[in-house]
Parts: structure tokens; sequence; C-alpha cells
């Protein structure tokens, strides 16, 4: 029994972990590159959900079948939030690439803002309800530690991470992208387009975030313009947690997060989730100020 | 700037206070509450209701002969604006407060009004605090505060549910988290076991770890303390992982996007929420009056401030006078017939007389049922 409930617990918390997980990766790949948080990246993740939403009810009203239409609609999602993740990083940081640090850092700020607004008034400020289009899964039963929602997103994530790192390990594109992110003067010497790259980054991290926003969405049964602001402070963690900038770092981070609060409200109190993962996060960058995969970075005098 | 209407205010007091008394001055009473910017679907109502009641009062020639004034003040449920809507009041010489309408402003305008010996009468501030033995003795509101829900819910747990066993769960605010400790103290004191009591945060991308423990405490009832949201969030995710445990929560969740979130899920859901006095004579007159006046149903708050005004114009009625300590005296000796019933106020200045039920969700609609109490 008792082990039985650390192990739903545990996959619990995996599953809530791998949402911070592929938001994170969005964090860290900008940051990578440009050294830039993206603070309006959470409201990506909201804006994927309620692409998703909007999708899914049209072909719902059209009577495509349920698997079908999550497909559709997770796909339709990504593309949108792709193209949301360009054009923010045309509108607002380009212009800002030359000035000092803290100026696309405010302007982040304020695109968050900006499309929560805008999804407000846009759509509603009301929580409007994600179709049920998950099917039900027999065998999970069987197993008794997760549900079917659950399951998906254990398994689209991984293939996700997985997608991700071959992508940045074998093709020209992800090369190109470790080159900038190494040595962004140097990588355009070589003839490497750092404009393309970055849009890139943001199309991929955006991407990311969007098909997070689709699976929480039809695990938690609701969308709202709000969502992303928690789930993207806590994301942000998890990047900072495994070491920003560390791809690998940001799935580690997020996981770790995940699991670390789903086993303090089980066996310590739902009160202190919040308290915890930050508190984590203060302990680590005491202990390992690079976080936990982050290389340390020496300081040019 | 800030100097200069410093200076206006300061003139236009001395001019209010060096005006004439008139033999026939109107009798003039203030409204505060929100009647601008976010929250002005909680305070534009009880407006309506002051405007309404009043021009009635005035077309049957007033009050001791003296027509009544409407002095409206925006506080847009800020406090910090609040104290300069209370000041602006007081300058006015109100004779009474309908308002503030939320519980913040309440507390923030509550000392002017003290200091001023004026009363007020909130329709909707329902934080317990405000009425708590002797705090406030000139504020009255014709609202239940939030632990009169509980008694009513928790005697419904005790009474008709029989639970052994109950887990409490709440969003650590003031609403949601004093709903549900007043719960468990009476449901202990009852001796019903608590098996688990803790706080869930509404934004939490998922509540899975809160739903794997209230699986493995087996509660025979969980108390829920917050708003529809989160308890919307609860419900749907407790029903996909098969906990099928009844839901009791407070009048935040009984609310139409509850239903519509939760589909099928909602059934059995138990809420508390005002008795439904639709079939009143008062209550449908108020509402024709609104629909007539305002082409449109009347909204949040509209028949508690309808019938704060009711109590306010009686009380001045029924004492001839204006003054704050006949006006008290005659406010917590009167019954008044309203929309919500007859209304009296106890000692603390909590309305009585009024009803509270309990709701159940039943095939995607809340349905009254007949275990209710009425407020002493």
């Amino acid at each position: 029994m008792d082990f039985q409930y650390f192990i739903e617990l545990f996959f619990g918390g995996l599953t809530r972990g791998s949402i911070y997980a592929l938001i994170a990766l969005g964090y860290t790949l900008v940051y990578g590159i440009i050294e830039l948080i993206n603070f309006a990246h959470g409201e990506i993740y909201m804006l994927g959900a309620f692409t998703a939403l909007l999708i899914a009810g049209v072909l719902g009203i059209m009577g495509f079948p349920a698997g079908g239409i999550l497909v559709v609609a997770a796909l339709a999602a990504v593309v949108w939030s792709a193209a949301y993740g360009y054009t923010l990083e045309k509108v607002a940081y380009k212009p800002l690439r030359g000035a000092p640090r803290l100026s696309p850092l405010i302007s982040a700020i304020g695109m968050s803002i900006f499309l929560q607004n805008y999804v407000l008034l846009a759509q509603t400020s009301d929580y409007v309800p994600f179709p049920r289009l998950l099917p039900e899964m027999e065998f999970l039963d069987a197993i008794g530690v997760m549900g079917p929602s659950d399951f998906l997103i254990l398994v689209t994530s991984t293939l996700a991470m997985i997608a991700l790192s071959l992508f940045i390990r074998f093709t020209r594109m992800g090369k190109a992208m470790r080159a900038t992110a190494q040595n962004r003067k140097m990588a355009l010497l070589l003839g490497i387009n750092a404009d393309r790259i970055i849009s890139l980054t943001f199309i991929v991290g955006s991407a990311l975030a969007a098909l997070g926003g689709v699976l929480i969405a039809s695990h938690m049964g609701q969308v709202n313009f709000g969502i992303g602001f928690l789930a993207g402070l806590k994301a942000f963690t998890a990047a900072v947690l495994g070491g920003i900038g560390s791809i690998p770092g940001a799935m580690v981070g997020g996981l770790v997060l995940g699991i670390a609060e789903s086993l303090t409200t089980g066996y310590l109190s739902g009160n202190y989730e919040d308290s915890l993962a930050f508190g984590l996060l203060i302990l680590i960058l005491i202990f390992r100020p690079d976080g936990i995969l982050g290389k340390a970075k020496v300081q040019k005098v | 700037m800030k100097k200069s209407i410093t200076w206006i205010a300061a003139a236009l007091v001395s001019a209010s206070l060096s005006a004439p008394a008139l033999a026939a001055e109107t009798i003039k009473i203030g409204v505060q509450g929100a009647h601008s910017g976010d929250l002005a679907s909680y305070g534009v109502p009880s407006l309506n209701a002051a405007k309404i009641v009043i021009d009635e009062a005035n077309a049957k020639g007033g009050v001791l002969g003296r027509k009544i004034e409407l002095v409206a003040q925006d506080d847009q449920c800020k406090p910090e604006l609040a104290t300069n809507a209370a000041t602006k009041l007081i300058s006015d010489q109100v004779v009474a407060v309908m308002g503030p309408i939320c519980s913040g402003p309440t507390n923030a305008s509550l000392p002017l009004f003290e200091s001023a010996k004026l009363i007020s009468v909130s329709p909707t501030a329902t934080t317990p605090a405000l009425t708590l033995e002797g705090a406030h003795p000139l504020f009255l509101r014709t609202v239940a505060n939030d632990l009169a829900q509980a008694e009513l819910t928790s005697s419904y747990i005790l009474n008709v549910l029989k639970a052994r066993k109950v887990a409490y769960v709440h969003d650590n605010g003031e609403y949601g988290k004093g709903f549900a400790t007043q719960n468990r103290n009476i449901l202990e004191k009852g001796g019903v076991e608590t098996v688990l009591f803790e706080a869930i945060t509404p934004d939490a991308v998922d509540f899975s770890p809160t739903i794997r423990k209230l699986r493995r405490v087996k509660p025979d009832v969980i108390v829920f303390g917050g708003y529809q949201p989160a308890a919307s969030k609860l419900v749907q995710q407790m029903r996909r992982d098969r906990v099928k445990t009844t839901l009791v929560g407070p009048d935040g969740v009984k609310d139409e996007t509850f239903l519509k979130m939760t589909g099928k899920d909602s059934e059995g859901t138990l809420a508390s929420y005002p008795k439904d006095t639709s079939s009143l004579a008062m209550y449908k007159h108020a509402r024709e009056a609104h629909v007539k006046e305002f082409g449109s149903e009347p909204g949040f708050g509209y028949y508690n401030a309808y019938a704060a005004m009711q109590a306010l114009l009686k009380a001045i009625e029924t004492s001839g006078s204006t003054e704050t300590d006949k006006l008290l005296e005659a406010l917590k000796k009167n019954t008044v017939d309203t929309p919500l019933g007859n209304l009296t106020f106890n000692k603390n200045g909590d309305a009585a007389g009024l009803g509270l039920s309990i709701y159940m969700a039943k095939d995607g609609k809340f349905v009254e049922t007949d275990h209710n109490i009425i407020l002493k």
C-alpha cells in the first residue's frame, strides 16, 4: 500500500514535471542563444491551449472522431503558437537587440501582460471547458498508477524531448543553433545567419510550450487566459534549477521540480507546495549556482 | 495639482458647513461602492437598488415630509479609494451610508464612519471579522457572513450525510480557509474525524498529489473552501481519478460556470446559498421595478441592497429622526418586509431572518433542498 502510494505520487510528479520541462525548454533555448528571459513564454503556452480549444470546438461540430480532433488540434496549436513566438521575437525583441539587457526584459514583461489581456478581450475572462477527447485505456487500470491523460503526457513529452535532442544534435540547423549559443560572433563569421537561428529558437520553444498547453488542457479539462502565469513561473524555476541554457538541464529541472512538489504534497502538506518549489531553487543555487547541469561560466572582466 | 485639490476640497467643505439649514432640507443618504472599474458589476446593481427605493419613497412624498437625496461615491472596491469616498460622504453630511460593497473597502472606511458617528449598512460585505463582537457597533449588513454558511453545511454533513470522516481542502484565501476551518471546528465538536486539512494552489497545473492523498485517506465527505474555478478543476480531476466522494462547498461554488465546466461530474455536489425567495411579493416587486427602470434583470447584490435601503428608510420613519443613536435603535428594533424575507438585525449587526439553503447539483442544475437555516 505504501509503496503503491509512493509510486502514484512519483508518477503524478513525473506528469507535472514533464509539462514543466516542455515549457522550461523554451526558456532555456532562448536564454542559451540571446541570454534573454522570455517572460512572455508562459503566455505562448496559454495561447496553445486556447488555439487547441477553438480548433477542437470547430472540428467537434463538424463531427470528427475524438482522437483525430486531439491530434489535429494539437498540431494546429503548435503551428499557430510557433507563429506567435516568431512574431513576438520580431516585434518585441529584435529591435532591442543592441539595447542594454534590461530593455528586452521589460519588453518581455510587457508582451506577457499584453498577450494575457489580448486573450481576455478577444476570447473571454471566464474559465472555459476543454472537451474530453481521450479514449479510455483499459490496460492502465490494471497498473492503476495513472490515468489516460497522465500516460499521454508522459509519452508525448518524452517523444518531443527525444526529437528535440536529435534535432539539436544531428541536423544542420541544430548544429548552427549550438554554434550560435557557444559564440554568436564566431558563428556569424562562419556564415551562420544568426537572425534565422534566433527566429528558429523562438519557433521551436513556442511549439514545445504549445504542446504542453494542449496536453495540460486536455488533462485538466479547463482553460483560462491566466493559466500561463504560474505555469510559466514554475517552468522558469525548473529551467534555472536545471541550469539555464542547458537543454538536458531543463528536462531534469522540470522533472525534479514536479516530483519534489508531488512528494511534498503527498507526504507533508499541500500548503508547502509552492514554498518548496522556490525553497528548492534557493538551496540548489546556493550550492550549485549554475543549476544541476549548468556549466560554470567564467565572467570576463 | 494635489495641493490645489486639497484647497478645493477644503473650500467645498467649508461651503457646505456654512450653508444655512433650510426648513425642508433633503435627507441625504450615501451610497458607496464600485460604480466603475473592474468590479463595477458588483456595485452598480446596489446603486440601482438605492435609486429605485429612494424614487419610490420620494414619489410618495418622501420620509418625515422631506425628500431623500442619493449621494453616490465610487470606491471601485479599492481600499485606497474607499477612504476618499468615505471622507467625501462625511463632508456631504449624509445621515447614513448604504455600503460599501466589498469587504476590503468596508474595513478601510469604517474607522472614518465611526469617528463621524455614521451608520453604514453593507449589502454584500461578507468577511466575518466586520461584525465580530462589538468590533464595529455602527456597522450592519443585509447579507449572511461567511461563517453562517459553515453552520448550515456542517449541520447537513452531520445530520443528513451522517459522515464520520471528513477531508477539508481550501484555497488558502480568507474566504475559503475560513469556511473550511469553521466547518472543521463545528464538525470536530460533533465527533467527526478530520482525515485531511490542506490547501491547494488554485492556479497549479494539476491537483494530482492532493487527489492521490484523498484517495488514500478515504473521507466520507470533502469540504471545499474556495471559489468556482478551483472547485470545478478539483471535481473534474477527482472524478477522472475515480474518487467519487461528495464535495460540499460555500456559495462561491454555486455558480453556473461550475456546472458548465464539470458537466455530469458535478452530479451530487452540494453548496450553500441564500434561500430562493423569488416567490415573495416584495421580490417580484423589486425585480419588476428594476426591469422597468433599467430594462434588464437585476445583478449581483441587488436584493440585498434593496433590503438595506428599505431598512434605512424605515428606521428614519419610525424613529422620526436622523440622529445616529435613534436610527441605530430603530434599525435593530424594526422588522422590514424585504425581497429576502422579513429582515431584522442581531446585536452584532448581522442580518437575521434571512434563510440559507443547501443546493444540490442534479442533471446540470443546482436544486434547492429542504435543508435550510434561518439566520439569527
